[in-house]
């Protein structure tokens, strides 16, 4: 069935996108880091659709939309942040304001 | 046949996962979270989910991953210099990711045989006669085809959320523009 397998490796795969946000300062570099969680949270998803039902398959749908969403508004911030002080190191990012 | 697909596949994603979050260069790290996107859109495969497969490499490995493309080079971060944190962020990190870990890794004994006995209180409940939606996902692919077993729940019982799913779009793309035109 490699339902364990595939749960065991899309815990693996979170644990290394949270590391990469903990230790990265780029901030595009994080942002893939969250991408690389999403992509964990989808494999849970497909494997547990496979014992559950197709129910998992069309959530994992509504991931990539959000992913896809989220992906289009944080790089615009992400291009804000470096028009406004011509970095996107995360230790720049201290304040609300502009 | 399909464990030692498994395996291999898994060893692709973990060691390019890991190479993503440690390349100092921001389009390697991208190329390799490509690679890492390809073996998982493998991986669905794999596991009988074609069509979220195929949706995986089309959004994830090519729309996506061209969309950060597009802007580490319109930023030009090629030759930036490291951006690793220093080690005291390195000694936190690595013990919030280890207990992380070690909760998650739970997750890989479950087993939807005890959780059968758990549910029906039967303790010789068989999973395919508690839970149905194995059976149901089987009969479905076998008279709608893949694309149309995952269509049926998704224009009926999931018809709202898939609605709601086009007004989030809707207002991430006047988000985008707004951030991109106005002087922020």
């Amino acid at each position: 069935m490699l339902l364990g397998p595939s749960l065991t490796l899309s815990a693996i795969l979170f644990a290394i996108g949270v590391a990469g946000v903990l230790i990265r300062r780029n901030a595009i570099v994080v942002f893939m880091c969250v991408e690389l969680m999403l992509n964990a949270v989808n494999l849970t998803f497909v494997a547990l659709s496979r014992a559950h039902g197709v129910d998992g398959q069309v959530f994992v749908f509504f991931v990539m939309t959000v992913a896809a969403a989220e992906a289009a508004v944080g790089l615009a911030i992400i291009l804000a942040m470096f028009r406004h002080d011509q970095s996107i190191d995360l230790r720049q990012v201290n304040l609300l304001k502009g | 046949m399909e464990l030692p697909v498994f395996y291999v596949l898994a060893a692709v994603i973990v060691v390019s996962a890991l190479l993503c979050i440690t390349r100092r260069n921001p389009i390697s790290a991208a190329m390799w979270l490509v690679a890492t996107m390809l073996a998982l859109g493998f991986l669905f495969v794999t596991l009988g989910a074609e069509f979220i497969g195929i949706i995986q490499v089309l959004v994830y490995a090519g729309a996506i991953m061209v969309l950060f493309l597009f802007v580490i080079m319109l930023l030009s971060l090629g030759g930036a210099p490291s951006d690793m944190r220093r080690w005291p962020a390195w000694v936190l990190a690595l013990a919030l990711v280890g207990t992380l870990a070690l909760q998650l890794l739970a997750l890989g004994r479950y087993s939807p045989e005890r959780l059968a006995i758990e549910y029906s209180g039967i303790p010789s409940a068989e999973p395919d006669s508690v839970f149905h939606g194995s059976a149901v996902l089987q009969s479905q692919v076998a008279s709608h085809g893949v694309v149309g077993a995952m269509a049926q729940p998704l224009f009926s019982t999931y018809l709202i959320p898939f609605e709601l799913t086009s007004i989030l779009l809707l207002a991430a793309i006047v988000g985008a523009v707004v951030l991109a035109k106005r002087k922020i």
